[in-house]
């Protein structure tokens, strides 16, 4: 392999291979992050384009981030992001689990089959997986007035309704996103499970341990970097989300990307709209880290 | 374990409901006669049959596939050129700050992609008088942005588990460097390459926030066109327009892991046999 490597590197085409993504990437992605981190520090002017750096303005102006922790409206998103973001992770969990431990014990033949229709949904259109629900919880439709009927008979008479009152909540938020993001926990879980050894079950079992002790002291604590896995790669799609909370979400309860477009588009107010967006990435930091420390860490054991 | 897990397989069945309970609704209301969206008034396809005449509708289409077009094939280009030089270069240099630049879009909030190259564009028109407006190109170019790492992450995790033995063997029987390239390295690794481009076709077909930062005035994608007429609610002739197009994807996705697995199984079974005559 050297040699084929030592042609490249002769000929030049290892400068074009590795040069023109490089090259690509720098320009149309760390070049128009870069600024965004720049304007963050900007100060807001009435001109075109909106920001300005120096004058009678000072360079560097920590205003925005000093908003961000100042004013209630920046917390609050941040807290109904991470809020709704951590729900819908766990409720992704405790459907996908099962579903994944499951997928281990069918035949070969049906787990292709099963795993395509878990896929299948993930290749359809994202906006149409959301408003799919929408026609499903508005108030006239047969899956509402089912769950109200069901509602109705089984709590006291005082309590009541018409009909449920589920679009534009934080439930639906996280219902549609719980609905969106599942073959994210599945899959990952999936293949953490598919390589435990079925012996050692076999061996808890002959042992005298019960079915669910088997689960919780030899399976559970095995899939434990499948479950990081699967929960980072929910959560941080989930908190920085922006078609769901604007379709189905509460106007009144915005998560942080709605403040992020709201702050750019109706506002205008570039340096505040790339603070929030800075500050939303560092939040992200943290998990993104673990989660390439535990994707290194359970590819090792592979 | 000899047992039926009863409990399990029944979680399984509630979770394919779960999936496909929606997207079922969706479909049989796309046949409703009633304008009211949720109330069913007989069976009419007549939202089909008005979906044809719709040129906003046929405009936007077009549209969103010549630039899914463009950009899946780019973005396969220069993700497959990053995937081979991550896994194949060795060290060069910058090549931390490079891994760093295949992964980190596709863990960036697409609403902070689509800020911040809005940003770049409307900063590049002012600084050199480029993009005089937004629309087609600018799309194009955001969207190979961010779908070239998807491609980049599947040819990386093919090209891992490629055995380099074939390749070494190729040298030694005194094939050019640009032969092994060509006839061993890429064919091999050509599954991965057309799941990437397929993967960048869709996720390109689909977007809707970088779209909607980086599009100007007359330039309505389909995602665009539905996601301004959802915001008003839910109507009988998009759950048609979208029962088209999920019974379109999900045909195109089974046909082509129809023709991946046979491609796979063929190369296998060719693998098979090259070891067995050697051997």
């Amino acid at each position: 392999m050297r040699r084929l490597k030592a042609w490249f590197d002769r000929t030049g085409w290892s400068d074009l291979i590795i040069g023109l993504p490089y090259l690509w990437l720098v320009l149309f992605f760390l070049l128009p992050f870069l600024i965004v981190v720049a304007m963050s520090v900007a100060t807001k002017t009435p001109t075109a384009p909106p920001f300005s750096f120096g004058g009678e303005h000072p360079w560097i102006n920590l205003g925005g981030y000093a908003r961000i922790f100042g004013d209630a409206l920046y917390i609050r998103a941040f807290l109904i992001s991470v809020g709704n973001a951590a729900t819908a992770t766990f409720f992704c969990l405790l459907i996908g689990y099962p579903m994944a431990l499951a997928l281990t014990r069918v035949s070969k033949s049906w787990r292709n089959i099963l795993l395509m229709l878990v896929i299948l949904p993930f290749w359809t259109s994202f906006l149409l997986r959301v408003y799919a629900w929408m026609g499903l919880m508005g108030r006239s439709s047969w899956f509402n007035t089912g769950l109200t009927d069901l509602w109705n008979w089984i709590v006291p008479i005082d309590w009541a309704v018409k009909s449920l009152p589920m679009m534009h909540s934080n439930f639906a938020v996280v219902l549609v996103m719980v609905y969106t993001y599942l073959p994210f926990m599945i899959l990952p879980l999936y293949a953490s499970l598919e390589r435990l050894d079925p012996t050692l079950d076999e061996a808890a079992l002959d042992l005298g341990s019960r079915p669910w002790q088997v689960f919780l002291d030899v399976t559970l604590p095995q899939s434990i970097p499948g479950i990081i896995a699967g929960g980072l790669l929910v959560f941080i799609p989930a908190a920085g989300e922006l078609v769901i909370p604007s379709l189905v979400g509460d106007a009144a309860a915005p998560m942080i990307g709605r403040v992020i477009s709201d702050e750019f588009s109706s506002a205008r107010d570039w340096p505040m709209a790339s603070a929030v967006a800075v500050a939303l990435l560092a939040l992200m930091v943290v998990p993104t880290m673990l989660y390439s420390h535990y994707q290194a860490r359970s590819e090792g054991t592979k | 374990m000899t047992r039926r897990p009863t409990f399990l397989l029944t979680m399984l069945g509630f979770g394919f409901a779960f999936f496909y309970v929606p997207i079922l609704s969706m479909i049989v209301y796309s046949f409703n006669a009633s304008r009211l969206a949720t109330v069913w008034g007989g069976f009419s396809t007549k939202w089909y049959t008005a979906l044809w005449s719709n040129t906003q509708v046929i405009d936007a289409l077009m549209l969103s596939l010549k630039i899914a077009l463009v950009s899946a094939t780019a973005a396969t280009i220069l993700g497959t050129m990053a995937g081979i030089a991550i896994v194949r270069m060795g060290k060069f240099r910058g090549r931390t700050l490079f891994s760093g630049l295949v992964t980190a879009p596709l863990i960036m909030p697409e609403v902070i992609t689509g800020v911040s190259s809005l940003i770049f564009f409307l900063l590049l028109a002012q600084w050199i008088g480029w993009p005089t407006q937004r629309g087609f190109t600018t799309i194009t170019l955001a969207h190979i942005t961010f779908s070239m790492v998807f491609v980049t992450t599947i040819v990386q995790a093919r090209l891992l588990q490629f055995d380099r033995a074939i390749e070494e063997a190729a040298m030694d029987l005194g094939s050019r460097p640009w032969q092994v390239l060509f006839d061993i390295t890429l064919p091999v690794i050509s599954p991965a390459i057309m799941s990437g481009w397929l993967l960048a076709f869709t996720i390109s077909l689909d977007d809707v926030v970088i779209t909607s930062f980086t599009t100007g005035p007359g330039s309505t994608t389909l995602p665009l066109l539905i996601w301004s007429k959802v915001k008003l609610g839910v109507t009988p002739d998009i759950n048609a327009l979208a029962t088209l197009m999920v019974v379109a994807v999900g045909l195109g996705v089974i046909v082509a892991g129809i023709i991946m697995n046979r491609a796979e199984a063929r190369r296998l079974a060719d693998e098979r046999l090259a070891y067995r005559t050697n051997g």
